[in-house]
């Protein structure tokens, strides 16, 4: 469970110690429940990253809440294992130094496995995202770019999240590849219940896989929309991006 | 206007001899829309690099390239130069790396067009300023003073078409000018492609793994697999008949998601007001 309260976010722009500050979100609340597929659309620099990392704990708001579970989420203790993420660019989210194996037995270490690596485990892993146990002893750069978005999303599921954030996971995958990834992901929400956050501009994927939608625009939250009552969203901005979409 | 010709064109690495692009033939008329598809790692950007002779130094390339009467591949490299940007222009996926990050737009700009056509500071500036309103970029001398950094890419998108504008080439080459771009500013870089195309009436090469973009610009499709050409023909065949299994599966390997959101728009044809 994700409440996000009131949440505003800057950065500081122009030179040194000028003290102007350049608003990315403001005002940002939402709920996320347990088994959600949670989509957040918007363009590029509407603040849709900068909300993900404050999900994921990696940077403090300025104000605002943000709670895991009824606690703070800037506490690792408290998300330890609970929660993951997947970004855009899959060659530099695995450790080049590290083979496959590794890079999935790295999530497991961090919550306390201990002892002989548990190689069913990870073969079992391998085979939810479609790769051939095979690919265990293999270098991130042997892969190709779906291969290694495999990887990091079977890393993200080693260990049993409630809820993995994507960050613009798929855009950057060819077309057919994308797909593949979309099917594993609906089958994983259906099959282990689990929810996911979806950051994209991809409307179409996300209205695709997610079964609400943020749609946000320059760090404010336009319009939250059922898919299925996608038809009828209100706020002009919604109408402009949903008219937009290349099929 | 003139044909753009390839013919056996072959791509290899000089050092482990391995072929990238084998055998490709093709031809683009005069003042169409030639779109290369295909994955990643096809070959579809060697292609396109050929053509400009613009391939790294550890890549060979044989076979011939003509624009109308000029032999492309016969060119020394101070000729090919002095055609790339006026008769053949190139434009990129990534905005960011193609102007130089460490001067301002305006001066990137104005060095191409001073080693082209040699025009005065205030005959470049009315000029550029006019090809930018038209690519709707309106605060043209704000965005002439800034860098790379400071502009988004759809902006550097549609500053690269701007230039392209006023260079006037025969060919525009564009490699994934899309890929990198959110929806709505991919919606409006493919316009003002097409606006392009209406101003300057070139030819035109559009590189993309996108088939949705290639469906709205192209006339004739090629679909590249593993350095070889798959299938070719008109747009409107590939996309309804398509004869290869691998053009079926790439047309097909997206119709779920859209589907899927046709429907929840209510039918084909959803125009919000």
């Amino acid at each position: 469970m994700f409440s996000i309260d009131k949440v505003s976010m800057s950065y500081r722009s122009g030179v040194f110690f000028s003290g102007k500050r350049h608003s990315v979100l403001s005002d940002i609340s939402f709920q996320w429940t347990p088994g959600e597929c949670l989509g957040i659309i918007g363009e590029s620099g509407s603040g849709k990253s900068t909300l993900g990392k404050l999900l994921l704990g990696i940077q403090k708001p300025d104000s605002g809440t943000i709670l895991w579970n009824g606690k703070a989420v800037t506490d690792h203790k408290n998300r330890r294992g609970s929660i993951s993420a997947v970004f855009q660019d899959y060659t530099s989210s695995i450790n080049p130094f590290y083979t496959v194996e590794k890079a999935l037995l790295e999530p497991l270490l961090h919550i306390g496995a201990s002892g002989k690596p548990p190689y069913p485990v990870l073969d079992s892993l391998l085979e939810q995202v479609g790769l051939d146990s095979s690919c265990r002893g293999k270098y991130p750069h042997e892969l190709s770019g779906g291969e290694a978005q495999r990887v990091c999303i079977a890393r993200a599921l080693s260990t049993k999240p409630q809820c993995i954030l994507f960050d613009e996971a798929i855009s950057s995958l060819d077309g057919s590849v994308q797909m593949q990834i979309l099917e594993l992901l609906k089958e994983l929400s259906s099959t282990e219940k689990m929810g996911f956050i979806f950051i994209t501009h991809d409307i179409g994927a996300a209205a695709y896989l997610c079964s609400r939608l943020i749609i946000m625009q320059d760090g404010t939250i336009r319009e939250i929309v059922h898919t299925d009552q996608l038809k009828s969203v209100e706020t002009s901005y919604a109408k402009k991006l949903l008219n937009s979409v290349i099929l | 206007m003139k044909d753009l010709v390839v013919s056996k064109l072959r791509i290899w690495d000089s050092r482990s001899g391995a072929a990238l692009v084998e055998d490709s033939s093709f031809t683009v008329k005069a003042g169409k829309c030639l779109a290369i598809v295909g994955e990643s790692g096809s070959g579809k950007s060697l292609t396109c690099r050929a053509i400009m002779r613009l391939n790294k130094a550890g890549l060979r390339q044989s076979g011939d390239i003509w624009l109308g009467d000029i032999k492309l591949t016969a060119l020394t490299e101070k000729e090919i130069r002095r055609i790339r940007g006026t008769k053949l222009c190139l434009i990129l996926q990534n905005g960011m790396r193609a102007f130089d990050p460490s001067s301002t737009i305006g001066s990137s700009v104005r060095e191409t067009l001073a080693w082209h056509y040699g025009w005065s500071r205030s005959e470049m500036i009315g000029k550029m300023a006019k090809a930018m309103t038209a690519v709707k970029l309106d605060d043209y001398l704000r965005i002439l003073n800034s860098y790379p950094h400071q502009l988004s890419g759809g902006m550097l998108q549609r500053m690269m078409i701007a230039l392209a504008i006023v260079l006037e080439p025969e060919v525009v080459i564009a490699d994934e000018p899309t890929t990198a771009l959110d929806t709505v500013s991919q919606f409006e870089v493919l316009q003002q492609f097409a606006l392009l195309r209406e101003r300057l009436g070139c030819t035109m090469v559009f590189v993309s793994h996108d088939l949705g973009c290639v469906k709205k610009l192209a006339d004739e499709v090629l679909i590249m697999k593993n350095g070889v050409i798959v299938e070719k023909g008109a747009a409107s065949d590939i996309f309804h008949a398509p004869r290869h299994d691998y053009t079926r599966y790439l047309v097909t390997a997206k119709t779920s998601v859209n589907q899927h959101f046709r429907r929840l728009m209510g039918g084909d044809s959803f125009v919000f007001h």
